[in-house]
């Protein structure tokens, strides 16, 4: 088979949408959080535990996990069709993001609720 | 003026090479494009593409000093006492500071560069209002020279994939015509991973843009007609 080149999957407009979307979520996750821990100096244990007890902060931060995992997936999916050639690879190299992604997704939630 | 020059004759050398050159200057060798034309009388291996000479024409782009631009409305007063030419990157050389702009060319097709307009022609000229026309302003004075495309990264990891810069402002020229009728068939053909969406917005191509240009705001304005065709 000859190298064809192909192009036309019509898919893209949804995850740059997404990435300028979450990254504003992450943006106000983070301008909040940073004011929250800077108005309750010092910043001890109980603090943070207490912070974390409340269970909008619980929902807020997997927001930003969600958000997050998102982002970098869309991000990490542009670097890997810019920089690696053969479709095998990167579609290996793709699936690998996703599960370490998943991974992270599920570390954060058990963090968060246990 | 000093002048060093990327040198590749594929029949001879086995290695692209630079090749330093003193050249003197006369009172009327204002642009960069004097001084090259001057050194081809000293030495007439140097090949280059030049044709209009006042920035029309869009064949004299080369990497000047590390920046893509138009050798004939380069002036010499602007630049060091040292200057580096180099063919325009991430194209096949084809001999000393002349690419081979097929990949650039082919990309500048398959956005149809032409109004398509299915109803039968008007007698004398399809209308638009002075609005309307002004929509293509910063749009139609692109004259093609791959500046922009080719100091774009994007481009250079896939030019076969991504339209580039150039072909991008074009696409949206001919979205932005009132008198094309191809509007919807434009943004399928363009809504893909690879044909629009490998510009990451780093603006290289409006930092080089000889004429001013603007293909990052172009690029913008498409994606935004896409946001607003689905939402």
């Amino acid at each position: 088979m000859t190298n064809r080149i192909v192009t036309g999957a019509h898919y893209g407009l949804r995850d740059w949408l997404a990435q300028r979307i979450t990254a504003v979520i992450m943006a106000v996750y983070s301008v909040i959080t940073v004011f929250v821990l800077l108005t309750s100096k010092p910043i001890t244990y109980g603090v943070w535990r207490d912070l974390f007890a409340q269970g909008w902060m619980r929902v807020a931060t997997l927001l930003f996990m969600a958000s997050l995992a998102w982002h970098a997936w869309v991000g990490v999916r542009d670097i890997l069709m810019d920089y690696i050639k053969p479709a095998g690879l990167r579609l290996a190299l793709e699936v690998l993001v996703l599960l370490t992604i998943a991974a992270y997704a599920g570390w954060t939630i058990q963090i968060l609720w246990r | 003026m000093k002048l060093s020059i990327y040198r590749y004759d594929p029949d001879k050398d086995a290695k692209p090479y630079m090749k330093d050159y003193d050249v003197q200057l006369e009172h009327s060798d204002r642009m960069l494009l004097d001084a090259l034309v001057k050194l081809k009388s000293m030495d007439d291996s140097v090949a280059f593409r030049r044709s209009c000479r006042e920035g029309v024409c869009g064949s004299d782009a080369i990497n000047i000093n590390g920046k893509n631009g138009l050798a004939c409305i380069t002036k010499v007063a602007d630049l060091p006492e040292h200057v580096t030419l180099r063919p325009l990157p991430g194209m096949p050389v084809i001999r000393d500071l002349i690419v081979d702009m097929t990949q650039f060319f082919k990309q500048y097709e398959s956005i149809k560069p032409y109004v398509v307009n299915h109803d039968a022609p008007p007698e004398r000229e399809r209308l638009q209002s002075p609005d309307e026309r002004e929509e293509l302003n910063g749009l139609y004075e692109c004259i093609l020279c791959a500046c922009c495309s080719t100091s774009c990264p994007s481009f250079w990891w896939n030019p076969d994939k991504f339209v580039g810069p150039a072909g991008l402002l074009q696409a949206y020229r001919f979205i932005a015509d009132t008198r094309d009728q191809e509007t919807a068939a434009r943004l399928d053909n363009l809504e893909d991973p690879y044909r629009l969406f490998r510009c990451h917005t780093i603006m290289n191509c409006v930092d080089v843009c000889p004429k001013n240009l603007n293909p990052t705001r172009a690029i913008g304005k498409i994606k935004e007609l896409m946001v607003k065709r689905s939402v």
